[in-house]
């Protein structure tokens, strides 16, 4: 167990320094001047130009040779600190990312885990009936292949921009101010819904199908043939290849992690959704390549902690890792 | 999301015929070859035919879909049909570059992996899993970001080599269970050399293996570029599905209830993506007989 | 009481056609026999075994009845045919190394299976672990999963289990195939001990190695191309084999003591027949040293003394 954790931790760190310093090294890698950028929003004098030039590139340390600028970009970043935003100057970007988080976890954890059990248990049951099975398989086919954005344009279309059932954008209503009240939690909910029910559609049919397809492959198995010529009841051979099947499933779920973030970031474009998303639909508007980098960064970590939960969850659940890695007597 | 089918290399080596014979009359296969072929026939003829120039202003701004228009037009006034044929073909051209591109560094490394093993095999395993954990679209951002208004090549390049890493991970445990077998080892002390084998022995015994992920990344390249055009990364002025779901929804079609504007190319992307999906699963059925009924 | 198989053909369903594995086969074996039943790979053995038992995605029976202790046996209807499972007839697969579910500690996947047989898991754990110490396993295999056991050891739950119940008939599929000598001869002697013990009634031991059958087998019965050619007590067929196949068979076995500088080892050479369209006639008449005219038309199964089966013209 140590060693697989060791390799897991390993992987995941490497990842870590390749992401920073990839997060690093692009944008001072692309031609132009990031901080003639930057002033182009003010309008300023020839003279007072050149001054404000000078104070900003020290301030954002791009006068120091390149590998300086790198140590000190990992320094700021151990001590927290990602920058100060433009977008929303003078705020840090840790700070502006921090507001957006909430919702987008409001929006991703919910949606990732009941589209993957609720996927997970219709597939299961897919894999049994043929009738279900000619059903689900092609709505979930056309489900796993619609483009997120094109979902939740279309339920934002049909459900908010015609039906007006659900609002059609923001996190919660303009006209209210955040408070506890149930008239600010009500609004929050019905402004979280149509982006959780993108993300749960195109999810839902990704697993469904995939947990389909696991388990006749697991009733073909040894172990089923063997219960089967035993007498044992259906039921119980498909308990035993849905609970096998489950496995490769998470190592699925561990994967997909990526796509989802992406689906989650163009949903809450498409509904603006105050959540990572849309910001970064806000810091390519305006050019903050430091809010920019946050966010990927931000992205990245996140992505690695849910890798780590995910190996964690398939250790708990697959006997073989946990013992082949003790040692079995083999 | 696994829509992969968990295939083994033990396909047995049948005669041409038969694979044709069962490919035929294999419903899921038809269905979705029939779907992708007549996307792709109208993404080749179908732009011949129409106005020359998607982005030229032709008519009034936003109409529904009516003999004049096919699919209506535009907030200013484009016509969406030839948008739509336009945009399909440049999908259709990012999907089989990106793809294409995905596949070829897939195998390599791949290939690399699972037959040399060793060093190597470690190295370039902790480079793809490196590559699989960082999210494609988080990577598209940042370079997309920057990189403003790029050209399709470019966009096919990016979308390709962030798009392997998961098959060069199927591509490599495929390779190391072919790699242990007696006929490699046997070539293997005949001196032939290891690329040749790599080529002339493995790679032929996972042929149909190769074919399936190919048509996986073909159809992500399709997925990723559209989000990418989406977040109007892609070309200025340039024409594709993506790119048109941005600007319908940048220009409030939602509010404004253009649906003709962005319904259209989604449903192609869908179309395009769910035949190639389904396509895949028939040929899985195919190549293996075991999969072939239901219960 | 016994197992009378008459007149069987059990076939594979391909888009070619059928093939029949299993063409007209009718034999018995009494209580108390352990019948072996030899052949080359494609001969029909596993499949007459395991058609018994469990008749897998593309088998076919087309014919015949299969009569266990005077009860006949529902091959083709799955359902009916869980009453006789594990209580009445029992299989060691071919696979039985990797049979156990991998994810589950053992003696939970036994009390599963057990209860769902309507059986009590409390009643039948202390014979459970009698005879896991039979077979020489210690009973905390239980709480194992199956990956911490070896490759032998799994085999061996896997015979205590499918034999938990007494059945009337085990069916054994190439239990010693992948073993070592002194393995091989320790299940051998197993499935003796289980039917003196009486614990299984009758065993068919299915197998490609004639010689494990010799130490094991009361009598053989020989399989080619999906008929029977000869069926006789283990001793005749060894000394006093009167089909061609048989001789040609025992013949190419190694003998202990014999040095083959003078003789070289001989094995039958060709090979058996397709039997997508079998031909008309002795199926072994190709390959047949004393293969002749008359050898076109099919020779029936005669007995030729008490208990010899044999189908060649050339026999009686």
């Amino acid at each position: 167990m140590r060693r697989y954790f060791a390799r897991k931790l390993l992987t995941y760190f490497l990842t870590f320094f390749v992401a920073v310093t990839l997060d690093w090294g692009i944008p001072r890698l692309m031609p132009g001047d990031p901080i003639a950028g930057l002033l182009a929003k003010f309008q300023l004098q020839p003279s007072s130009y050149a001054a404000l030039h000078s104070s900003y590139t020290k301030a954002f340390n791009l006068g120091e040779p390149l590998w300086r600028q790198y140590l000190d970009f990992w320094w700021a970043l151990l001590h927290g600190s990602l920058g100060t935003s433009i977008y929303a100057y003078p705020d840090p970007v840790t700070t502006v990312i921090e507001h957006a988080v909430v919702f987008t976890l409001a929006l991703l954890l919910p949606a990732t885990i009941l589209s993957y059990l609720a996927g997970n248990k219709v597939g299961a049951i897919a894999a049994r009936r043929k009738v279900l099975d000619n059903t689900v398989l092609p709505f979930s086919y056309m489900l796993t292949a619609t483009p997120y954005q094109w979902l939740a344009l279309l339920l934002a279309f049909v459900l908010a921009g015609v039906a007006h059932v659900f609002p059609i954008s923001g996190g919660f209503s303009y006209a209210l101010v955040p408070t506890l009240s149930w008239a600010f939690l009500w609004s929050l909910l019905a402004h979280w819904f149509l982006p959780f029910a993108t993300l749960f559609l195109v999810g839902f049919g990704g697993w469904a199908i995939g947990m389909r397809n696991l388990i006749i492959y697991e009733l073909d198995a040894d172990y089923a043939h063997f219960l089967e010529s035993l007498g044992a009841p259906r039921r119980l051979v498909r308990k035993y290849a849905y609970k096998n099947a489950r496995l490769p499933q998470l190592t699925g779920l561990a994967l997909s992690l990526g796509t989802i973030v992406g689906g989650a970031v163009v949903t809450e474009i498409v509904f603006n959704y105050p959540g990572i998303g849309w910001l970064v639909l806000q810091a390519i508007s305006s050019e903050d390549y430091f809010l920019l980098q946050g966010i990927f960064l931000f992205i990245i970590v996140g992505v690695l902690l849910a890798n780590f939960v995910v190996d964690v969850v398939y250790l708990l659940v697959d006997p073989r890792t946990r013992i082949g890695l003790q040692g079995g007597t083999r | 999301m696994s829509t992969d089918t968990t295939t083994s290399t033990d396909t047995t080596t049948a005669p041409r015929h038969e694979l044709v014979y069962f490919a035929l009359r294999n419903r899921k296969l038809v269905i979705g070859l029939s779907i992708v072929g007549f996307l792709a026939i109208v993404a080749i003829v179908a732009p011949l035919f129409a106005r020359s120039n998607p982005n030229a202003f032709v008519g009034p701004p936003m109409q529904p879909p009516s003999s004049s228009y096919l699919l209506g037009t535009t907030y200013f006034g484009q016509d969406v049909y030839s948008q739509l044929v336009n945009g399909l073909r440049q999908s259709f051209l990012v999907g089989v570059m990106g793809g294409g591109i995905a596949f070829v560094v897939a195998t390599a490394v791949g290939f690399t992996a699972g037959y040399r093993g060793g060093a190597v095999d470690e190295v370039l395993n902790m480079l793809t899993n490196v590559l699989l954990v960082i999210p494609t679209l988080a990577l598209l951002i940042i370079i997309g970001g920057y990189l403003k208004g790029t050209s399709i090549v470019f966009e096919a390049v990016f979308v390709g080599a962030t798009a392997w890493p998961w098959a060069a991970r199927a591509i490599r445990a495929q390779t190391l269970s072919l790699a242990s077998r007696d006929f490699v080892g046997l070539a293997r002390l005949s001196g032939v050399r290891s690329w040749r084998i790599v080529v002339g022995e493995v790679a032929p015994n996972m042929s149909s293996y190769l074919f399936l992920t190919f048509i996986l990344l073909f159809g992500n390249a399709i997925l990723i570029s559209a989000s990418y055009d989406f977040l109007g990364f892609g070309p200025p002025n340039g024409v594709s599905l993506g790119n048109m779901m941005n600007l319908a929804f940048a220009w409030n079609a939602l509010q404004l209830h253009v649906w003709w504007w962005f319904v259209p190319p989604g449903i192609a992307i869908m179309a395009i993506v769910g035949g190639l999906y389904v396509t895949n699963v028939g040929l899985d059925e195919v190549f293996n007989p075991k999969l072939r009924s239901v219960s | 009481m016994s197992l009378d198989v008459q007149h069987l053909v059990v076939a594979y369903r391909t888009l070619r056609g059928d093939v029949r594995a299993v063409d007209d086969v009718s034999f018995s074996v009494a209580d108390g026999e352990i019948m072996g039943l030899a052949g080359e790979s494609g001969c029909g053995k596993s499949t007459l075994g395991n058609s018994l038992v469990r008749l897998d995605g593309r088998m076919r029976v087309l014919a015949g009845r299969v009569l266990l202790d005077g009860t006949e046996l529902p091959l083709s209807d799955w359902d009916a045919m869980d009453e006789f499972r594990f209580k009445k007839i029992s299989l060691v697969p071919q696979y039985s190394m990797s049979a156990l579910n991998p994810t589950r500690r053992i003696g939970k996947m036994i009390s599963e299976v057990v209860r769902s047989r309507k059986i009590r898991y409390k009643d039948v754990l202390p014979e459970l672990e009698r005879r896991l110490r039979l077979v020489g396993l210690p009973t905390d295999v239980l709480a194992k999963y199956p990956i911490e056991l070896s490759g032998g050891m799994n085999q061996r739950v896997v015979m205590v289990l499918t034999t938990l119940l007494d059945p009337s008939l085990l069916v054994a599929d190439e239990v010693t195939s992948a073993l070592d000598v002194s393995t091989q001869r320790a299940v051998g002697e197993l499935l003796v001990e289980l039917r003196d013990l009486g614990i299984v009634t009758s065993t068919i031991m299915i197998t490609h190695d004639l010689s494990i059958l010799v130490q094991v087998a009361d009598s053989v019965m020989v399989m080619y191309a999906g008929k029977v050619v000869e069926r006789a007590p283990t001793a005749t067929i060894v000394d006093a084999p009167r089909h061609p196949y048989t001789k040609l068979l025992i013949a190419s076995l190694p003998e202990v003591g014999v040095r083959y500088a003078e003789h070289v080892l001989t094995g039958i050479p060709g090979h058996p027949p397709s039997l997508l369209d079998p031909p008309t006639g002795c199926r072994f008449a190709d390959r047949c040293p004393f293969a002749s005219a008359e050898c076109a038309v099919e020779p029936p199964l005669v007995e030729l003394e008490s208990g010899h089966l044999v189908a060649c013209w050339k026999a009686s």
